[in-house]
């Protein structure tokens, strides 16, 4: 399991264990069981735990690390938590993946909620319906969050409905938006300008900063796109 | 029991030191920026961790409708409390009805007011930091405004009379040394871009806020190879390179992930005096090893706690 598993310092603070060079499931389930596996065993100092594309990223305090027995017999502060970190990839090799949960995102196509569903229907020379279809049967896989709070990069979208940017951004796109952007697809957790070609909208709150975990969707998490009605929408949004 | 907010100065946030533990969901870290005058300013005050205000170039003039007692550190504002100079880098009382009024920032560019018990705003996700694009922590999620009234608790105790020698610790200068780590994509640019990192000076853009600096030189970066990098995590004081070759250094409110390449990384002990520029400051970066960057780190520390046990002993 140490095989092609490297680390890299992100500065003095952070280090990257970095699992693959590209985007793929097999690596992203190693990511995850690590993720796990790290989260039950944290080091003194350790402080945020971030599972990226081909990474993940483990943020710590120098000075508690420093003082902890990991660095006892090791040369430096970086060789006592990657020795440490070594012990746990060992554990891997009898880890077993858990699935990811399914989850649902309703949306609203098309219309004002997404003024660029016709757009992205014209450039593949698809209906619109077609388009709706091939977005809610693709099922997608949620990589890392970043960007905003409870923002997904998401992967797994049909690539027969994959479309480019927008050459000329939006300055606003509304909170709950969904897009696409070449292969990846996404919801906006709020308001921010952006490229992405806007196809609908959900009336699910992404970010709960009053709820533990404070996001909808987590790495890991399996997510289907729901079609919902105008109406659907509207009582949604006035329940939340 | 509250403080009154009569100007809430060019821009003040509720910060502590920091949301730990939610990068994973995409939530930002925030916290002061200078994390070593916000934390002198707790110590004072033989507290720490405590929700404190942190000004920005112009600060705040506030009212007090409660006995506490303050300590202001940072970047020197010319406090003054009920008109009189009101001294920095140790524990002052004030009394109820008082007017403390900070000024333009003289050198430096953050102030930290610290109070007693800190700042009652309730905690979100872990911390009282304001988080502005989330509209969470702080006061209301947002920046202090005009007639804004800060719950704090009553403190009528004077406290004993001793002050902090910040001075081996903290810099306020407008032309600074900057000590960097190599970043994770350095290897990829060209021989004549890594050596122009550390040869010439770097100005700070007036695109400089919490979020991070835009730097500005005469030359610009690049890479040997151009390809396009999967997003990844990022921190505070990572030195990005988008495509016009000028740098981008993260702060405080950086997001959790970027996807430009990383040439280096501001050492953490570093960061306090990266905190304290003003736009139009200039930067020479200066390279250490990562070893060195943490035992730099580790002295500074010690330093601090040489402070904070002279401070108890005269408490």
């Amino acid at each position: 399991m140490l095989e092609n598993i490297t680390f890299k310092p992100l500065g003095d603070s952070a280090l990257f264990v970095v699992f693959g060079n590209s985007i793929s499931t097999d690596t992203h389930k190693k990511i995850q069981n690590f993720y796990e596996l790290l989260q039950a065993n944290p080091f003194t100092g350790m402080l945020d735990i971030v599972p990226g594309y081909t990474n993940i990223c483990i943020h710590y305090d120098i000075l508690k690390v420093a003082l902890s027995p990991l660095v006892k017999d090791a040369d430096s502060i970086y060789q006592g938590i990657t020795n440490y970190l070594e012990g746990l990839l060992l554990q891997l090799q009898k880890g077993h993946h858990t699935e990811g949960r399914l989850v649902e995102i309703p949306v609203v196509y098309g219309g004002e909620y997404g003024p660029d569903l016709h757009y992205v229907a014209n450039y593949h020379q698809l209906s619109e319906e077609e388009v709706i279809k091939r977005h809610t049967e693709s099922e997608c896989l949620v990589y890392m969050l970043g960007f905003a709070p409870g923002f997904a990069f998401m992967g797994g979208l049909d690539e027969t409905i994959a479309t480019p940017r927008k050459e000329v951004p939006r300055l606003k796109i509304p909170a709950g938006s969904v897009g696409i952007a070449g292969m990846q697809t996404g919801a906006y957790p709020f308001e921010t300008p952006g490229g992405w070609q806007i196809i609908g909208r959900t009336p699910q709150p992404l970010f709960l900063p009053n709820d533990y975990p404070p996001t909808y969707l987590e790495a890991g998490d399996r997510i289907r796109f729901k079609a919902i009605s105008e109406e659907q929408f509207l009582q949604w949004e006035a329940n939340v | 029991m509250t403080i009154v907010v009569l100007k809430p100065g060019f821009f003040s946030t509720i910060q502590d030191a920091g949301r730990i533990g939610q990068q994973q969901y995409g939530v930002i870290v925030s916290g002061a920026m200078d994390q070593l005058s916000y934390e002198i300013a707790n110590t004072l005050l033989n507290q720490s961790g405590t929700a404190a205000i942190e000004m920005t170039l112009v600060g705040p003039t506030l009212r007090f409708e409660v006995d506490t007692v303050i300590a202001c550190t940072g970047a020197d504002f010319s406090p003054l409390l009920n008109d009189a100079p009101c001294p920095m880098w140790q524990p002052v009382t004030v009394k109820a009805g008082s007017v403390l009024k900070c000024q333009a920032a003289k050198q430096g560019a953050r102030g930290y007011i610290a109070f007693k018990h800190g700042i009652q705003v309730p905690e979100v996700l872990g911390s009282r930091s304001t988080y502005l694009r989330a509209q969470i922590g702080g006061f209301k999620g947002r920046a202090l405004q005009k007639g804004d009234q800060l719950p704090i608790k009553l403190h009528s105790e004077v406290p004993r009379k001793y002050s902090a020698n910040y001075k081996s610790l903290l810099s306020f200068s407008n032309s600074v040394t900057i000590r960097i780590a190599v970043g994770t994509e350095w290897y990829s640019f060209t021989e004549n871009s890594k050596q122009t990192l550390t040869s010439i000076p770097y100005t700070v853009t007036k695109d400089a806020d919490r979020m991070g600096y835009r730097l500005e030189s005469h030359s610009a970066l690049e890479r040997v190879v151009k390809e396009d990098l999967i997003s990844e995590a990022v921190t505070f004081g990572t030195i990005q390179v988008p495509p016009n070759g000028q740098p981008i250094i993260l702060m405080a409110d950086r997001q959790t992930t970027g996807g430009y390449p990383k040439i280096a990384q501001v050492i953490k002990a570093d960061l306090p005096k990266l905190a304290q520029l003003q736009p139009m400051s200039t930067i020479h970066f200066e390279i250490v090893s990562l070893e060195e960057a943490q035992k730099i780190y580790l002295q500074q520390q010690q330093q601090l706690a040489f402070m904070k046990t002279a401070l108890s002993r005269k408490e």
